[in-house]
C-alpha cells in the first residue's frame, strides 16, 4: 500500500513523463495544449486587429498614406523569408519523423537563419521609420507625407494612430519571432544531441506549430499594413 | 416616499414615475423569488434533515421541470427587457423643440450655458414643465452628468457631444453628481439643479446681467474668427452656406451622406478635413486647440439658430439670431 | 504541545520531502495548490485592509480620514488586488489545482512544470504590484478608463498594468492546463457524463480564462504603450477613441466575472450533493448550464456601457443578451434547491456556506436583472447599487463558495479536521456581516449615491454607518478560519480517507493523498454522485 512511485522502475526517456499513462497520451496532451495556446495568441493579436480595423475604417486616407510609406520590397522579401522558414520547419518535422538527425539539425539551423533575416530586415525598416520621423512620440512628423499626397487630406494626429498600431503590431510580432528563434535554438541543441527520434519528436512538432502561427500572423499583417492602397498615384 | 427612511429620491421629472414603477415591480418580483426559494430551502432543510435510518431518495431530474423553470423566467425577463427598453428609448430621444443647455464638464466642475445666454457653474436653473435638452462635452476626461431626482444619467466624453433630456415636474433643489470617476475631486464635482416656477425662472434669467443669447455670442465669435469670409450667405463662398444646414443631410465628397448634427458641426470646426462637403476644397483652417469648449458651444448654437423656423417652437423663448441678415429667414 | 499521537505516518504529498526547495521547485499539483493558498490569502488581507480603510472613511460624509487622492488609490487597488490577485486565482488555483487530477483519476495535471510557472508568474506579478503600492499606488479605478489612465493620472499606471498583464498569463496557463488535463487524462471509465459537476464548471471557467484573458492583456499593453510612448490610440484630442478602450476592456472583464463565479458553483454542486447525500438534480442541465454561461458570457460586455455613448441599437442587443445569460444561472439555483427535496441533509460548515451561497447568489443575481434593464440601469449605473450587486455575487457568492470548498476539502488537503463549532460560527458571522455590509448599499445606490465617492452628502450617512458596522463583523468572520485552519494543521483531529462519506475519486485515496494521488490507477464503473452506494458516515460532525 505504500506509495513507492511504481513508475520509477520503468526505463523511459522524455517521451513518457511520470504522470502520463502512455506516450500517446503525452503526445495528445502536448498537441492539444499547443493548439489551445495558439488560440490564446489569436485572441491576443485579435484585440489589436480590432483596433486596427476600426481606425482604418475611420481614417482610411491616413492609413493609406502610412501604408505607402512602408517599403513594399522589404515587406515582400520578409514575407518570402517567413514562408521559406515555414518550409524548413515542416521539412524539419518530417526529418525528425524519419530519424534523420543531421538533416533535422540543418533544417532547424536554416529556420533560425531565416528568423534572423526577418528580424534584421524588420530592424532596417524600423530604422528607416526612425529616420523619417514616423515613430510616434515627441519627434513624430509627417510633413513629408502631407507634401507627397496633396490630393488627400492627412491629419497628423490620425496618421500617428496608424504608426502607433504599426509599431505595436509589428513589435509584438517581432517579439514572438525572437521567442521563436530562442525556442528553435533549444530545439537545435537537443536535436544535435540526438534527443529526437521517430518515437519522440513532439517538441519539434510543437515548436513548428508555434512557428507556423507566427508566420500566419505576418501573412495577415503584411497586406493589412503594407498593401492598403498601392494603386499608382494619379 | 417614507420620509424618514427614503428608499428612492424624490420624483422630480416626468420620467421618474415610470422608472420607479419598473423598479418597484422588480423589487417585488425579486422579493417573491427570494421568499419562494428561501422558504423551499427552509422547508426542505427541516423536513429532510438527516435522520437515522432514513435514506435520501436518488432522483435523476425532470425535463419537464427544467423546461418550465427555464421558459417562465425567460418570459418574465423578456417583459422586464421590453419595459426597460421602452423607457430607455424614450430617455434617449429628446423631444422636438426642447430648449437646450450646453454643458461642459471639466476636472472638477460643471459649466452650463443656457441658450438665452445665462451661464452657471455647478448649478442648473430650469423652469417646471419645460423639455430641456442637455448637449454635453468634456474638456478633459470622461465625466457623467447624473441627476438622481430626474433618474437621468449620461457619460460626458471629450471630443464629442452626448445628449440627455428631461422635463422637470416639481419645483425644488436637487442633487447633481458627476458619476464617472474622473480623478482627485470626482466626489466634489457636484452641484444642484434648481427647478423653479416659470415666472420665477424668467425673473432669474433677467436678473443676471446676461450678455445676450448663446447664439448671439456665437455669432459675434463667428464674425471675429473671419468665418463669413468663406461661409457667405450666397453661393460664391469658398465654404458651404451654413444657413439651414442643421439637422439636414449633407453630401460629402467621398460619396457618404451624413446628418449635420451638433457633433458634425463641432468636428467641422476642429477637424475640417475629416468630412469635406461635396464640391468644396479642403481649405478650411483647423481650429483644434484654438477654441475652448464654451466657445465651440456658442458657435454650434449660432449655426443651429440659422435653421430656426422664424416663429420659434412652442415652449421656447423665441430667438432671433442677432444681426443676421433677414434674407436667411424666409418670412 | 502534544500532537495527536500517530504510530506510523503514511507517506503522503506533504511529508514526502521537506525543505523549502522541495516546495519552491515542486511540480506536484497539490503542493502548488498550497503555494497558491498562501499567496492569495496574503493578497486577500491586503485587499481587505484597503476595504477596511474605505469603509472607515465612509463612516462620515466628509473626507476626514485620508486625502481624496489616497481614497481614490484605496478603492482602485482594493478592486485590482481582490480581482486579479485573489478572486480570479482563488478556487481554480487552490481547489482546482488540488482536485482536478484527483477527481478524474490522474496522477497530476497535464503540464506540471507549466503549473509551477503559473505560480511564479503570479508571484512576480504580485511582487510588482506590491512595489506599485508602496511607491505610490494607482488611482484609475480598477477599470483603467482612458483618457484618465493614459493622459491624466499621476500614479503608477504602467507598473500596475504590467503587473496585471503578467498575472493574466498565470491565469491563462492554469486554464490551459485544466482543459488539456480534463480532455486527455481522465481515468479509464471516467466518461464525460460521469464527471463531477465540479469538473464541468472548472472546464467552463478554463475556457473563459483561455479566450478572454488575452484580450485584457493586449488592452493593458496598449494602455502601457500609450502612456510610456505618448501614443494617441485612446486619446480623443488626437483622434483616438476612449470608447474603444471600454469595449476591449469589458470584452474580458465581463467574462472575468464568470471566471469568478463558475468555480464557486462548482464547489456548490459537490457540497450540496454530499450533504444531501444525493445526486444533483438535473445533472445534465447543470453541466450544460456551465457551458452556456461561458459561451453567453462573451456576448454581453457592453451592458457596462449603456450610458457610455453606445448606440441605442447596441444597447438593446446587449440588454436582451444579458437576460439570456441569466437563465442558466437560474437553472442551477433551481436544481440545487430541488436536490434538497427528499435528501438527507446535515448542517456542517461547508453546507452552511452552501446555503449562504444559494441565498446570496440568488439575491445578487436578481439584482443583475435590474442592471440589465435599460431603463433602470440609467439611474443606478455607477452608483452603490452596482457595488452591492457585484459584491453579493463575488463575496456572497464566490468567496463563500471558496470558503465552503476549503472547509469541505480541508481534511483531504491537510489530513486534519478543522474545529466544526468554530467553522459554523465563522460561517454565521460571514453571512450576517456580509448582509449588513452590502444590503444597505442597494438602497444607497437607488437613492443616488455615486460610487468612488470620497465624500458624500449627509443624508447618505446612516446607511454608510450600517455598512461599515457590517464590515467589521465580516472581517472577524474572515480572520477566524485563517486562525483555526492553521491551528488544525497541528492540533486538529486526524481525518480519515472519507470523513464526509462523499462521492468522488478524491475521497477514494488517503487524506492527505500520496504524491502520485492513487496507489493504483482507478477504473470507474459508476456514475457520479453514487450516494446510494456510499454509506453515510456514523457522525458527520467530528469535533468533540
Amino acid at each position: 500500500m505504500l506509495s513507492d512511485s511504481p513508475i520509477a522502475v520503468e526505463q523511459h526517456g522524455p517521451e513518457l513523463l511520470h504522470h502520463f499513462v502512455d506516450a500517446e497520451q503525452q503526445r495528445d496532451a502536448a498537441s492539444l495544449g499547443m493548439w489551445l495556446f495558439l488560440a490564446t495568441e489569436v485572441m491576443f493579436f485579435g484585440g489589436m486587429f480590432c483596433a486596427y480595423l476600426i481606425y482604418r475604417y475611420w481614417y482610411y486616407n491616413e492609413f493609406a498614406a502610412g501604408s505607402r510609406s512602408l517599403d513594399i520590397w522589404l515587406g515582400t522579401i520578409n514575407t518570402a523569408v517567413l514562408i521559406c522558414s515555414s518550409l524548413t520547419v515542416a521539412l524539419g518535422v518530417r526529418a525528425a519523423q524519419m530519424g534523420k538527425r543531421k538533416l533535422l539539425v540543418i533544417l532547424l539551423l536554416l529556420t533560425i537563419v531565416f528568423g534572423f533575416a526577418f528580424l534584421g530586415i524588420k530592424g532596417i525598416e524600423w530604422y528607416d521609420k526612425y529616420k523619417e520621423h514616423h515613430i510616434p512620440g515627441n519627434s513624430f512628423n509627417v510633413d513629408d507625407l502631407i507634401k507627397d499626397y496633396p490630393q488627400i487630406h492627412i491629419d497628423p494626429r490620425h496618421e500617428q494612430i496608424y504608426f502607433s498600431l504599426y509599431f505595436a503590431m509589428t513589435g509584438l510580432h517581432a517579439l514572438h519571432m525572437i521567442i521563436g528563434v530562442g525556442i528553435f535554438m533549444f530545439l537545435t541543441y537537443y536535436a544535435w544531441k540526438g534527443r529526437y527520434t521517430p518515437k519522440y519528436y513532439t517538441p519539434v512538432e510543437m515548436g513548428g506549430l508555434y512557428w507556423h502561427f507566427v508566420d500566419i500572423v505576418w501573412i495577415y499583417l503584411f497586406p493589412l499594413l503594407y498593401l492598403i492602397d498601392r494603386k499608382p498615384l494619379r | 416616499m417614507f420620509d424618514n427612511f427614503p428608499l428612492w429620491p424624490v420624483r422630480a421629472s416626468a420620467g421618474a414615475g415610470n422608472i420607479d414603477a419598473l423598479y418597484i415591480f422588480l423589487v417585488a418580483l425579486s422579493a417573491l423569488m427570494c421568499v419562494a426559494i428561501f422558504t423551499m430551502i427552509l422547508v426542505f432543510a427541516t423536513m429532510y434533515r438527516r435522520r437515522r435510518g432514513v435514506e435520501a431518495e436518488q432522483i435523476e431530474g425532470s425535463s419537464a421541470l427544467e423546461i418550465t423553470w427555464s421558459i417562465i423566467p425567460l418570459g418574465i425577463f423578456m417583459v422586464i427587457f421590453l419595459w426597460g427598453a421602452v423607457i430607455y428609448f424614450h430617455e434617449r430621444t429628446p423631444p422636438q423643440g426642447a430648449s437646450e443647455v450646453y454643458v461642459v464638464g471639466k476636472q472638477w466642475m460643471w459649466k452650463l450655458q443656457h441658450e438665452e445666454g445665462a451661464r452657471e457653474i455647478n448649478e442648473l436653473h430650469v423652469p417646471v414643465g419645460r423639455d430641456v435638452k442637455l448637449i454635453m462635452t468634456s474638456q478633459d476626461v470622461i465625466h457623467s452628468f447624473y441627476i438622481p431626482a430626474f433618474r437621468i444619467k449620461q457619460d460626458v466624453l471629450p471630443g464629442r457631444y452626448s445628449t440627455a433630456w428631461f422635463r422637470a415636474t416639481r419645483p425644488g433643489v436637487y442633487h447633481l453628481f458627476c458619476s464617472q470617476y474622473c480623478g482627485t475631486m470626482h466626489s466634489g464635482m457636484i452641484g444642484q439643479v434648481v427647478v423653479m416656477e416659470p415666472a420665477q425662472y424668467q425673473a432669474w434669467l433677467s436678473g443676471g446681467g446676461t450678455t445676450g443669447s448663446l447664439a448671439a455670442s456665437g455669432e459675434s465669435l463667428f464674425q471675429q474668427l473671419g468665418c463669413p469670409t468663406c461661409h457667405r450667405s450666397d453661393t460664391q463662398g469658398r465654404g458651404p452656406i451654413l444657413a439651414g444646414i442643421f439637422g439636414k443631410p449633407v453630401q460629402l465628397e467621398d460619396g457618404r451622406t451624413v446628418i449635420a448634427d451638433e457633433n458634425y458641426i463641432r468636428e467641422s470646426i476642429l477637424s475640417p478635413s475629416a468630412k469635406i462637403v461635396s464640391g468644396f476644397r479642403p481649405i478650411m483652417p483647423v481650429f483644434q486647440g484654438l477654441l475652448g469648449e464654451e466657445q465651440l458651444n456658442a458657435l454650434v448654437a449660432y449655426i443651429k439658430s440659422l435653421s430656426l423656423a422664424p416663429a420659434g417652437a412652442a415652449g421656447k423663448t423665441s430667438l432671433t439670431p442677432a444681426g443676421t441678415s433677414s434674407q436667411n429667414l424666409k418670412e | 504541545m502534544a500532537t495527536a499521537a500517530i504510530t506510523t505516518e503514511r507517506e503522503n504529498y506533504l511529508n514526502k520531502e521537506y525543505g523549502i526547495r522541495s516546495w519552491l521547485l515542486t511540480t506536484d499539483h497539490k503542493r502548488i495548490a498550497l503555494l497558491y493558498l498562501a499567496s492569495i490569502t496574503f493578497f486577500f488581507f491586503i485587499g481587505g485592509f484597503f476595504a477596511l480603510l474605505i469603509r472607515l472613511e465612509l463612516l462620515t460624509p466628509a473626507g476626514d480620514l485620508v486625502q481624496a487622492d489616497t481614497y481614490n488609490k484605496l478603492f482602485s487597488m482594493h478592486g485590482q488586488v481582490m480581482i486579479f490577485f485573489f478572486l480570479i486565482p482563488s478556487i481554480p488555483a487552490v481547489l482546482g489545482n488540488f482536485l482536478v487530477p484527483l477527481m478524474i483519476g490522474a496522477k497530476d495535471l497535464a503540464f506540471p512544470r507549466i503549473n509551477l510557472l503559473s505560480w511564479y508568474l503570479y508571484i512576480i506579478a504580485g511582487t510588482i504590484y506590491l512595489h506599485c503600492i508602496v511607491t505610490g499606488g494607482v488611482d484609475t479605478g480598477w477599470t483603467f478608463y482612458t483618457p484618465f489612465s493614459t493622459a491624466f493620472s499621476n500614479t503608477r499606471v504602467i507598473e500596475a498594468g504590467i503587473s496585471i498583464f503578467i498575472a493574466g498569463f498565470s491565469s491563462i496557463l492554469t486554464g490551459l492546463n485544466f482543459v488539456v488535463t480534463i480532455h486527455r487524462m481522465r481515468a479509464p471509465g471516467m466518461t464525460w457524463s460521469r464527471l463531477p459537476l465540479f469538473i464541468w464548471a472548472m472546464y467552463a471557467t478554463s475556457i473563459i480564462q483561455l479566450l478572454g484573458t488575452p484580450v485584457l492583456a493586449i488592452t493593458l499593453l496598449l494602455v502601457v504603450f500609450e502612456r510610456a510612448f505618448n501614443l494617441g490610440i485612446f486619446d480623443p484630442t488626437r483622434g483616438g477613441d476612449p470608447l474603444l478602450f471600454q469595449h476591449l476592456f469589458w470584452f474580458y472583464s465581463h467574462p472575468a466575472v464568470y471566471i469568478m463565479i463558475l468555480p464557486a458553483m462548482a464547489v456548490e454542486s459537490e457540497v450540496v450533493a454530499c450533504f444531501t447525500r444525493k445526486r444533483i438534480f438535473g445533472y445534465n442541465f447543470v453541466a450544460m448550464s456551465s457551458i452556456a454561461i461561458a459561451v453567453f458570457g462573451f456576448l454581453v460586455w457592453a451592458h457596462h456601457m449603456f450610458v457610455a455613448g453606445i448606440s441605442l441599437y447596441s444597447a438593446l442587443v446587449f440588454s436582451i443578451l444579458s437576460y439570456l445569460v441569466a437563465v442558466p444561472s437560474a437553472i442551477k439555483v433551481f436544481n440545487w434547491t430541488a436536490t434538497m427535496y427528499k435528501g438527507s441533509i446535515s448542517f456542517t460548515t461547508p453546507m452552511l456556506y452552501a446555503f449562504g451561497f444559494i441565498g446570496l447568489f440568488t439575491m445578487g443575481g436578481l439584482t443583475g436583472l435590474f442592471l440589465a434593464c435599460l431603463g433602470i440601469d440609467v439611474h443606478v449605473h455607477d452608483t452603490y447599487f452596482v457595488i452591492a450587486h457585484f459584491h453579493y455575487i463575488m463575496v456572497g457568492g464566490a468567496v463563500m463558495g471558496y470558503l465552503g470548498g476549503l472547509h469541505f476539502w480541508w481534511p483531504k488537503i491537510s489530513g486534519r479536521m478543522y474545529p466544526e463549532a468554530w467553522g459554523r460560527l465563522a460561517a454565521l458571522l460571514v453571512f450576517v456581516g456580509f448582509n449588513l455590509t452590502f444590503f444597505p448599499q442597494f438602497i444607497l445606490g437607488y437613492m443616488g449615491m455615486p460610487r468612488r465617492y470620497w465624500q458624500y452628502p449627509p443624508e447618505f450617512q446612516v446607511l454608510n454607518v450600517l455598512s461599515t458596522a457590517g464590515s467589521t463583523i465580516l472581517a472577524i468572520g474572515y480572520v477566524l478560519p485563517m486562525v483555526y485552519f492553521l491551528w488544525s494543521m497541528r492540533y486538529g483531529k486526524i481525518a480519515s480517507d472519507n470523513p464526509w462519506g462523499a462521492a468522488g475519486l478524491e475521497w477514494k485515496t488517503t487524506s492527505p493523498p500520496p504524491t502520485f494521488n492513487f496507489d493504483e490507477e482507478p477504473e470507474v464503473t459508476w456514475e457520479a454522485y453514487n450516494y446510494e452506494q456510499i454509506p453515510a458516515p456514523a457522525e458527520v460532525n467530528v469535533e468533540r
